[in-house]
């Protein structure tokens, strides 16, 4: 332990719970949670997650998503077959009326596709989702550690 | 006298019984027995290329757990959760987890040369040991691990992705398998049963 940890620490303590406070989004009936990715160390396509909700009696559907820090962003699920897990690209995700869509580690995510530079842990950077319902809603996501198996928010 | 010989008799019969059920018995325990090496099937011998491009084999890791999983930096999901489980797993094993070596045996040598592999594994973990090497060398180390691997069917230039099965192996410290963990393994499940066989 020495200064700069101690100042680190000071400084997480500091951040932490505005990064939190701030880290919700609403959009019509849409509450968007905890956008998150992981960091790379080089510009490997990256996945995002994030919880969305739906407070509506309308359903509604991700479409689609864009950010200025990939050059393609395309929405992702995960098949298992015999133990081997297949992703594939899908037209869109469902947010059922009254419920949620989960975008998680082996699941549904977004993939980040031609990264213009590589995410390091703590950056956060813009996304916007594309909704059949909402329309656009601009959303951050917080850079978590390579091996972040959730978000730590 | 009759009395006795048909209690020989029966005693005889009895004794065949037993030696029936005790044949019987050895022969479902062979079956399962080679169920059991059906998974104890699960590694064997590999030559691979080092995240600092040496030449390595089973042997150099002897002594210890080995944690294997079969990935690709490429891998945006699958592989970073996999990898960040087994992380978090040795992290809570604490001093404990020395004792383990985590490895990535990459199965898309083609993109992940040493070089590339260097950079990812350290972002996991400072002890995450990256291996590739040629096609052969890796379809080898696939093979004894029956871990399968293809490229996406229609995956056209620098951008495709690859199947790939999702399980984390630990072998014991002669390189022999214990067990496996599944694609939905949390940290906490991966080092209670790492700590069993510590
Ligand atoms: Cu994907």
């Amino acid at each position: 332990m020495n200064r700069r940890h101690l100042l680190l620490i000071a400084a997480a303590c500091t951040l932490a719970p505005l990064a939190a406070a701030a880290h919700e989004f609403k959009a019509g009936d849409l509450v968007i949670h905890h956008p998150w990715a992981r960091a790379g160390a080089q510009t490997r396509p990256g996945a995002g997650y994030v919880v969305i909700e739906n407070h509506g009696a309308a359903a509604d559907r991700l479409t689609g998503a864009e950010s200025r820090i990939a050059e393609m962003v395309e929405l992702h699920t995960h098949v298992m077959e015999n133990g081997v897990a297949k992703m594939t690209q899908v037209e869109a995700i469902d947010v059922p009326a009254g419920g949620k869509a989960e975008l998680k580690p082996h699941g549904f995510h977004l993939m980040l596709m031609g990264l213009k530079q590589p995410l390091a842990e703590g950056d956060t950077f813009p996304v916007t989702l594309v909704f059949e319902r909402a329309g656009k809603v601009e959303v951050t996501f917080v850079t978590e550690a390579a091996g972040a198996t959730e978000s730590a928010h | 006298m009759s009395s006795v010989w048909t209690r020989r008799a029966l005693i005889a019969v009895l004794l065949a019984a037993l030696v029936l059920c005790g044949i019987l018995l050895f022969k479902l325990y062979e079956r399962y027995a080679g169920e059991d090496s059906g998974s104890a099937d699960i590694g064997g011998p590999f030559e691979l290329v080092n995240q600092d491009g040496k030449t390595v084999t089973e042997a150099d890791f002897k002594g210890k757990l080995l944690l294997i999983y079969f990935g690709y930096t490429y891998c945006p999901d699958a592989c970073p959760t996999a990898l960040g489980v087994m992380a978090a797993a040795l992290g809570k094993l604490d001093v404990a987890g020395e004792r383990v070596t985590p490895i990535l045996i990459s199965i898309d040598p083609a993109r992940d040369t040493p070089e590339a592999l260097k950079d990812y594994v350290a972002a996991f973990h400072p002890r995450l040991v990256g291996l590739t090497g040629s096609e052969e060398q890796v379809a080898k180390a696939a093979k004894a691990y029956r871990a399968f691997y293809q490229k996406q069917p229609g995956a056209t230039g620098e951008g495709y992705l690859m199947d790939h099965s999702t399980l984390i192996y630990l072998m014991d410290a002669e390189g022999k398998f214990l067990t496996y963990f599944g694609p939905q393994a949390t940290p906490d499940e991966v080092a209670e049963a790492i700590r069993r066989y510590l």
